[in-house]
């Protein structure tokens, strides 16, 4: 039986949304109002919030003192080229493995997750010495290397849902009609996957954009990515709260305005096929 | 032409034998229904021949060609799925298009047979909707239209109609019949509804257990049934099965009697029973008896039939029409 919907529920939940929704956004709110605030003003008790002293100088210092764009470019070739070197190692595999499985299958998807439960901390030090010892250390190639590799499961999971959603009926109706395999995967499985595979490739590029743990130790100047961009303003000379916001407003903003524009393919994403 | 043999063929799945040395011939421009319960292999026997699956052993002939060694789309046949099986993401032309524009024909020729095929199926006004717009008896016909307008050798079925309503049902399974008798193509379908393998089928090849029990056309099932179990499959209600010597044949292991074939006479003659449930359909009554040693027996009768639970009632079973079958279940000729 349908629930019945009446207006005040409807009225009690659509408010209790927007709470929820507010609660969730008011730390990047009071971020972005912090960083046009003075440095006085910033840590000030009772905090002002929207009558102060407008300025957009932070910004203004924290482009002086430290290179953005390099930074940014950074964090572009890091997500960008570790997700899409996983991509290419994830899309046959999943393809395997939901297409043709194993009784192995099974198993090596879980041992895959499993790798996600250990914290990454319990392997820094080993990590960080055969980095020091092959170069990698502050390079761009090694932050790709170590981000791949820990989404790498992540995104085969993801694929694999996707594609065990696919009907095998369909894959051997083209079969039927003459597709050779290369035809099949242009024609037929591709745009039926296309979907999917946008999904994956963003929730993995925000994951990538956003890790701090292993691009904070492993990378220094050269290939630092916006987010030890963001922590060089937290620790050396005391705390410039005003200054942090300003350099943590820039670091998300490219990311959130790419949310903004893919969030349907976001929300599937994340719900991982789980609504057809 | 499209005539399909096969020849001792086998498969089995890892130490599973599915299917246990099939010999069948298809003739050309034949329908041909395998009908069996669920799992007795019928689906995987339409599968070897169409080449989504490989031979365990045995030889497989399309006209005469042995094709267990040529993959699915080179055998010249074209299958329609119990899903449908339509691309999604392709709109009716496409998908009816899709295997002319695989094996390379020219546009305009496309087009023509795209158009031709769908004006048979009446899909001209859908040509450029997708498959989600569309309801399931259209969608049935996408997927006919996507198997004829190849022209194929044979049309392969996996329970098309398994998915439809049953008023709609009906209604497919009388143009499906209508248009393989329009084409002359040979058809082989697969059901485990022997309303339909009754109704569709030139020929039926009833399976059992990976074993075709028997093959040949509905009225032969009916009326020569070659065991118990193609007896006891064939015909609605079930054939009644009472021991040969409870029945006065001692020489007999089991005597069938279909529920037709048994007349209501007067006291005294036939078999004695009680009536423990009457079901009154309008044309036809249903006699549920309980005929004590013998068992529950079905009598089918005329529907304007007045008897009520508790009725005594005697039964007497149409000699002509009498099943006799051994002790292995085969039936005994006399």
């Amino acid at each position: 039986m349908a629930r019945k919907v009446t207006s005040r529920r409807v009225w009690v939940s659509t408010t209790a949304a927007w709470l929820f929704g507010f609660l969730i956004f008011l730390p990047i709110l009071w971020m972005v109002l912090t960083s046009f605030k003075t440095e006085l003003e910033a840590f000030a008790m009772p905090p002002t919030f929207l009558f102060f002293h407008w300025t957009t100088e932070n910004y203004a210092t924290v482009q002086g003192r430290s290179d953005y764009v390099h930074h940014a470019l950074n964090s572009i070739i890091v997500a960008g080229g570790s997700t899409l070197i996983a991509m290419i190692i994830a899309v046959p595999a999943a393809w395997s493995m939901a297409f043709a499985p194993t009784k192995r299958t099974k198993d090596i998807l879980l041992w895959m997750l499993s790798t996600k439960m250990m914290p990454p901390v319990g392997v820094l030090v080993p990590i960080y010495l055969i980095y020091r010892d092959f170069g990698l250390l502050d390079s761009r190639a090694g932050l790709v290397l170590i981000l791949c590799l820990g989404n790498l499961p992540i995104v085969i999971w993801m694929l694999f849902t996707y594609f065990k959603e696919i009907p095998k009926d369909i894959l051997e109706a083209a079969r039927m009609d003459g597709a050779t395999i290369g035809r099949e995967l242009v024609y037929v499985l591709t745009p039926m996957a296309i979907p999917g595979l946008a999904s994956t490739l963003l929730l993995n590029f925000i994951l990538a954009w956003n890790e701090a743990f292993w691009t904070l130790n492993l990378s220094t100047s050269d290939a630092a990515p916006l987010t030890v961009f963001i922590a060089s303003y937290s620790s050396p000379e005391g705390l410039f709260w005003a200054k942090l916001s300003a350099a943590s407003t820039l670091a998300i903003a490219p990311i959130i305005i790419l949310g903004w524009f893919t969030q349907r393919q976001l929300v599937r994403g994340l719900t991982f096929g789980a609504v057809k | 032409m499209g005539q399909i043999t096969l020849q001792r063929v086998r498969k089995s799945f890892g130490p599973v034998n599915i299917i246990k040395d099939a010999n069948l011939d298809i003739e050309d421009g034949s329908f041909v229904v395998f009908v069996g319960p669920s799992g007795c292999g019928k689906t995987t026997l339409l599968r070897l021949i169409a080449g989504l699956e490989d031979v365990t052993g045995g030889q497989i002939l399309i006209d005469g060609r042995n094709v267990v060694d040529v993959p699915p789309a080179k055998r010249g046949l074209s299958m329609v799925f119990q899903s449908y099986a339509l691309y999604p993401h392709m709109s009716v032309r496409g998908n009816i298009a899709f295997g002319l524009k695989m094996a390379g024909l020219p546009r305009p020729e496309i087009d023509r047979k795209v158009e031709a095929a769908a004006a048979t199926l009446n899909l001209t006004p859908y040509l450029d909707r997708k498959p989600r717009e569309l309801s399931g008896g259209q969608r049935q016909r996408v997927a006919i239209g996507r198997a004829i307008v190849r022209e194929p050798k044979a049309f392969l079925f996996d329970e098309p109609l398994s998915n439809l309503d049953a008023a709609l049902r009906v209604q497919m399974r009388l143009e499906v019949t209508k248009l393989q008798k329009q084409l002359g193509t040979t058809a082989v379908y697969v059901t485990h509804d022997q309303v339909e393998a009754m109704t569709m089928a030139d020929k039926i090849v009833v399976l059992n257990a990976g074993r075709i029990e028997q093959y040949g056309s509905p009225l032969e099932l009916y009326e020569r049934p070659a065991n118990l179990f193609v007896a006891g499959f064939i015909g609605s209600p079930k054939m009644n099965f009472v021991s040969g010597e409870a029945a006065g044949e001692p020489g007999v292991a089991t005597l069938g009697v279909r529920p037709e074939h048994l007349r209501i006479g007067k006291e005294g003659e036939g078999w004695p029973g009680t009536v423990s449930v009457a079901e009154h359909l309008g044309s036809d009554t249903f006699l549920y008896v309980d005929a004590g040693k013998l068992g529950m027996l079905t009598a089918r009768c005329i529907g304007e039939f007045s008897l009520k639970a508790g009725d005594r009632v005697w039964l007497s079973p149409d000699p002509a029409r009498l099943h006799r079958f051994d002790k292995e279940g085969e039936v005994v000729r006399k």
